[in-house]
């Protein structure tokens, strides 16, 4: 690991599963030995609040459970409406631009950020300084220290939303924590509302325009299955969906785990204080579990991959995701059907040096 | 069949409803409740893969 530290990686679907469903591996990120996979990553998250991602048991209950109900299926079934405006806007924009356009630029990373600022309650007329802070944040180029500003811009943002949100609340999820708040304790957490809207942008960006890219990709490049998928869209578009989760499995820096006490997994003892990373990649390839697991077949259907997590930290907002990634598949191949890649596949430029994988740009023309 | 949920243990994740919407529902908390306890046919086959997805384990079969 990045502090010279070894630790154990497991690959079995059956392993993975078992370790983060497991009380006896903590989470914690700033515990002894837990795997340190970025360089800065203990002292950056020692100087923040601490984000349920982080958190073990009841602490981590306790954070998570005033939070579900915003991502129950129904409730992110009533989203829908506000998603395909936010999609057919962005993809107006799209069609606005000279040809070839980047497709992450016009749509990977404004959908989602456009999704955040809903989920947060941004005002409107912030939201373009919104998405150009979260879009310049995650772009290629970027040096260090200025992602160290411009996250200390949008902490500031988030920080004078969450005030202003609880002088004069609104309709939506920060707000909502708030009444509750109110209601259950008498007052509100800030500190902790901070790092709800930290950790809903931060989880929910990059991941996000990082399998959007990826799946216009691949339906660009395999026009058969494509065509298969398009056929049904209402149907198949959700399968397609599970199996591009499983296929690229875009994670797994979300997966590691340092264990408490002594564990036997798999035959191996994993001793206290020893860090795990639980490969959600190479779960979602076990040909024990997933037949032919190198093969992408959109047509697959299998949903018990790991590509959101497994355990209680799996991801809270899946559903959502899932629902955003449908409406801009189906939106964008039936408003631009003569969508395809403007460049070579060999010149596209996957982003293998970054923690989320995806695609830096996908150049299209149309 | 006979389905039980061990509700303190939910995280919300939905998997269950995805997998079989005739079986489970969420409640306005987002934790997970039963449409029924007895799924039969086809909701029988999608209760028994919802057990298998749920992240957390909180729901539990038993074979009559
Ligand atoms: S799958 Fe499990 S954790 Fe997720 S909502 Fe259903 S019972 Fe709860």
């Amino acid at each position: 690991m990045q502090d010279g530290n070894p630790a154990w990686m497991l690959t079995r679907y059956e392993d993975v599963r078992s370790v983060l469903a497991d009380p006896r591996f903590s989470a914690d990120r700033l515990a002894p030995g837990f795997p340190i996979l970025a360089p800065g990553q203990r002292e950056g998250l020692s100087r923040q609040p601490k984000f349920m991602l982080s958190m073990d048991g009841k602490e981590h209950n306790d954070a998570r459970r005033p939070v579900i109900s915003e991502f129950s299926v129904r409730r992110v079934a009533t989203m829908r409406p506000r998603i395909q405006q936010i999609v057919d806007e962005a993809i107006d924009e799209l069609l606005k631009q000279p040809q070839p356009a980047d497709l992450v630029k016009w749509i990977g990373h404004p959908v989602p950020a456009m999704m955040v600022a809903e989920l947060v309650g941004a005002p409107l007329e912030q939201q373009p300084y919104f998405r150009d802070l979260t879009s310049r944040i995650l772009a290629k180029g970027v040096t260090w220290e200025e992602r160290f500003e411009i996250s200390k811009t949008l902490r500031k943002f988030m920080d004078e939303l969450i005030q202003s949100k609880a002088e004069n609340p609104g309709d939506d999820l920060l707000s909502r924590q708030i009444i509750q708040q109110r209601e259950e304790h008498g007052e509100v957490n800030f500190e902790g509302l901070s790092a709800l809207a930290h950790l809903l942008l931060f989880a929910g960006h990059d991941s996000s325009a990082g399998l959007i890219s990826l799946g216009v990709y691949t339906f660009l490049t395999n026009p058969e299955q494509r065509a298969a998928v398009m056929a049904e869209p209402k149907e198949r578009i959700p399968l397609a969906i599970e199996e591009m989760l499983r296929f690229y499995s875009i994670t797994d820096i979300g997966a590691a785990r340092v264990a408490l006490e002594d564990v036997e997994i798999g035959g191996v003892t994993i001793r206290a204080g020893e860090g795990v990373i639980a490969s959600v990649y190479a779960a979602n390839h076990d040909p024990e579990v997933f037949e032919n697991p190198g093969e992408l077949d959109l047509l697959r259907g299998d949903r018990h991959h790991v590509a959101f997590g497994y355990g209680p930290h799996q991801c809270l907002a899946q559903n959502l995701s899932r629902l955003e990634l449908e409406i801009v598949f189906e939106t964008l191949f039936r408003r631009i059907p003569t969508l395809r890649l403007a460049v070579d596949v060999d010149e596209l430029p996957f982003k293998y040096d970054s923690v989320v994988f995806g695609l830096h740009a996908l150049p299209v023309t149309w | 069949m006979r389905i039980t949920t061990h509700a303190e243990r939910c995280v919300g994740s939905g998997q269950c409803v995805l997998t079989e919407p005739a079986v489970f529902s969420q409640d306005d908390d987002g934790v997970v409740t039963l449409l029924t306890d007895r799924p039969e046919g086809p909701a029988a086959e999608g209760a028994r893969k919802a057990v298998f997805v749920c992240p957390t384990r909180s729901l539990s079969l038993m074979e009559d």
